[in-house]
């Protein structure tokens, strides 16, 4: 049996150690129910957006657009939304997992890293980074989100990557965070979506629709990226409150654990100093 | 105003749901001009350039500085799709003013590092945000 010093050693290391994931959780608490606020808020406008490009493609049929085709680069950009910071349980490494496993030849990959954690796993597994914007995850805008839009059509308009997509955590609600590798261009879309109304009712574009789809397909790319990013942050949040609460009942359950080995061991030891006082009275009598 | 004049309005921005309600006429600046629309519109999609929105309910008129995105008219809703939207109330007048003066003085520059186009569009911008403080208080 351990010594009374060394449980009790141990048993303090525990307390500070939960003291620590104590704080930390009410930390991401207040964070996760600002962060959760703005992710609902942008949820209409990414909403929005979708259906709206996806209900335009299907309506206009068959056009010809660049943003529409498959590059002619072999390329293949991958956006990967993770943190900067770790102590999140698996949120990290479930998006990095999601990257490796989505099919992708490894030397095709470009990737565009918002978060330091995503950036450092894959790289170590080999994929090439092109870009990093992880300070962007801090505090995302949506004039980030523009600008990383921005530098991603031009690098697809210029044939250097052929498909772009994106790897994020999605934000249902506060418990429930599920990653997601989604195809951002060239857009993809299918027929059925479409309600039958809406296919009766042909639209307009003015000017004209190459002209329409060469201003929606960016915005449309922009309002997705940030959707993405602050759906992330919202999750990265829920994701280290949850690792925290389940750390510190952990701590909890261990220090209650040592407390009773360390009583039984004060009991043990009184016991034996008193039978030892005892026999040494006899041997005097 | 009678109802069936009326059509649904939203107007959405990335950060919020910037207007949801009735209304029975809008104005706006689209690229192709100042374009007015009623209901029963047919259905057109129109890139919008920065600009004042004049939301029309019966005799009442609501005016609202807009920034970049589209519109989609169908014959009884239209949606704005905006990148930013803001009353007249909550611009701040000074800020709106330097950077008039900023963007001007970057046009005039010769400098080759300066995006004019760029430059232009804040110019824009900020002239649309003057533009809607001053209609304060007239609504």
């Amino acid at each position: 049996m351990a010594s009374m010093r060394d449980i009790q050693r141990r048993k303090n290391s525990i307390t500070s150690t939960s003291q620590i994931t104590k704080a930390m959780k009410l930390v991401s608490t207040v964070k996760l129910q600002k962060t959760k606020e703005r992710a609902e808020h942008s949820r209409p406008y990414f909403q929005y957006m979708y259906n709206t490009v996806t209900s335009m493609l299907a309506r206009s049929g068959n056009i010809d657009h660049p943003y529409l085709k498959q590059g002619a680069s072999d390329k293949k950009a991958v956006i990967v939304i993770t943190s900067n910071r770790g102590l999140a349980g698996g949120y990290n490494s479930n998006v990095t997992k999601l990257v490796a496993g989505s099919g992708l030849n490894k030397e095709d990959v470009l990737l565009y890293t918002i978060g330091r954690k995503g950036r450092d796993a894959l790289e170590k597994q080999g994929y090439q980074v092109c870009k990093d914007y992880s300070d962007v995850i801090n505090a995302p805008l949506f004039s980030d989100a523009k600008m990383i839009g921005e530098r991603l059509l031009e690098d697809f308009m210029q044939d250097r990557v052929g498909e772009i997509y994106l790897a994020y955590t999605s934000f249902k609600n506060t418990v429930v965070h599920e990653p997601k590798f989604i195809k951002l261009l060239p857009v993809e879309f299918s027929e059925q979506e479409l309600t039958k109304e809406e296919a009766r009712t042909p639209m307009n574009y003015e000017p004209s629709e190459e002209e329409a789809l060469n201003v929606i397909i960016p915005k449309y790319l922009t309002s997705l990226l940030y959707g993405a990013l602050v759906e992330a942050v919202a999750s990265e949040n829920g994701a280290r409150m949850q690792a925290m609460d389940s750390a510190t009942s952990n701590a909890e359950e261990m220090i209650e654990n040592l407390s009773l080995q360390y009583n039984r061991a004060r009991q043990g030891s009184i016991t034996q100093e008193l039978t030892e006082i005892i026999a040494g009275a006899e041997a005097i009598s | 105003m009678a109802a069936d004049k009326q059509f649904d309005l939203e107007i959405i921005c990335p950060d919020r749901v910037f207007f949801r309600g009735k209304a029975s006429m809008i104005e706006l600046n689209t690229t192709e001009g100042f374009v007015g629309i009623y209901k029963r519109h047919i259905p057109m999609t129109m890139i919008l350039e920065p600009g004042l929105v004049y939301i029309k309910d019966g005799d009442g008129q609501r005016v609202a500085a807009l920034h970049e995105g589209f519109i989609e008219i169908l014959p009884e809703k239209i949606s704005i799709m905006a990148e930013a939207a803001e009353w007249p109330e909550e611009i701040d007048l000074n800020r709106a003013e330097e950077a008039r003066i900023r963007a001007e003085r970057r046009m005039q520059t010769q400098d080759p590092n300066i995006n004019v186009a760029r430059a232009e569009m804040a110019l824009h911008r900020a002239l649309v945000r003057i533009e809607a403080s001053h209609k304060r208080g007239q609504q």
